[in-house]
């Protein structure tokens, strides 16, 4: 839904570090989300194709590693990914707990990108 | 065609709304305004609940609201009735606000002379979570009506929040709501969160939750 000013942001850090590079063309930009975030990957791609017509960044495709949401048992420390399809309330398959913590899945960050 | 490299960049995806939070948030502490960003989905009840909010506190701290809206003012007309300064900001179609806009809202407000400003963000469960407002602090509104499975289908706004309040508790007796299966899923995702049952019609619950607000206030503005 928020898909056009995330993929704003994303372009202005790209053309930042394009012209801290001298970079004369960016082949593609590798994105770590996590999966809690709402983004969908491939209107993320429209938006960014869009926005970035006729910068050195027009044709870049973005690489997206999409981070499992992970939960920390407080009891055991078992770590396990959270199932959004669950019904059920969340509990370690370990010891059964219900005190967790979230460990991942939460992530936005521009990790790199390849250019000439 | 040239050498290909990899370059590395390294920065959060929103970085210049995040710096531009942080310089916000520099600015309050300056003016001693503690700034809450309120979220919810539409009708969960954030402009009754900021009403009764303004009841209970108006005579405690100076405050002022900053509405959000995609294309009208009915909300900031509700508030500016209670005699309570109210900023309309209107997102023109977008579905959230972030740091630059809520700037916009604050530069149009006295803050040497508010304690408290309450900012309505735009009814949307998914988009304001992701957009920091240069708030002090996050609360989010869910109703009973909405349905005890919230945070799974949009967890994101349980993880940026401080406060959940849990609205429209009266609907409980005609839902199959589980408000203990809610807390496990909530506090999964945020183990700090305070959690209050509320019903903003009834009053049942209000005080709790503005008792909570004033101490956050307090204890920034000291």
């Amino acid at each position: 839904m928020h898909e056009l000013p995330v993929m704003q942001s994303i372009l202005g850090i790209v053309l930042r570090h394009a012209l801290m590079h001298g970079v004369k063309r960016v082949h593609s930009i590798s994105l770590d989300v996590g999966e809690l975030s709402d983004l969908e990957e491939e209107w993320m791609q429209k938006y960014f194709d869009h926005l970035s017509r006729g910068t050195v960044a027009e044709g870049a495709r973005l690489k997206v590693r999409w981070v499992k949401a992970v939960l920390v048992c407080d009891g055991c420390s078992t770590r396990f990914e959270l199932d959004r399809n669950r019904s059920e309330p969340p509990a370690c398959p370990g010891c059964g707990g219900t005190r967790l913590s979230l460990a991942s899945g939460r992530e936005y960050h521009i990790k790199d990108m390849e250019a000439e | 065609m040239g050498e290909i490299r990899l370059i590395e960049v390294k920065e959060d995806i929103l970085s210049d709304n995040k710096r531009e939070a942080q310089e916000l948030r520099g600015l309050l502490k300056q003016s001693k305004t503690f700034l809450l960003n309120l979220m919810s989905s539409p009708g969960a009840g954030k402009t009754t609940l900021i009403t009764r909010t303004i009841e209970r506190l108006r005579d405690t701290f100076r405050m002022a609201v900053i509405e959000a809206d995609i294309d009208s003012t009915v909300d900031a007309q509700k508030i500016a009735g209670l005699g309570i300064p109210a900023v309309q900001i209107r997102t023109g179609g977008f579905c959230h606000l972030d740091a630059s806009m809520v700037r916009k809202g604050l530069d149009a407000l006295d803050l040497d002379r508010l304690d408290l400003v309450i900012i309505e963000n735009v009814g949307n469960l998914v988009c304001p979570a992701e957009f920091d407002t240069g708030s002090i602090k996050n609360a989010m509104i869910l109703s009973v009506p909405e349905g005890d499975d919230k945070p799974l289908k949009y967890p994101l706004m349980f993880t940026v929040s401080h406060a959940l309040v849990v609205n429209k508790i009266d609907y409980l007796g005609l839902s199959d709501f589980d408000m203990e299966a809610l807390s496990i899923r909530v506090r999964a995702l945020n183990r700090d969160i305070e959690i209050f049952e509320v019903s903003s019609k009834t009053g049942r619950g209000v005080d709790a939750w503005a008792g909570w607000l004033a101490e956050q206030v307090n204890a920034f503005v000291a």
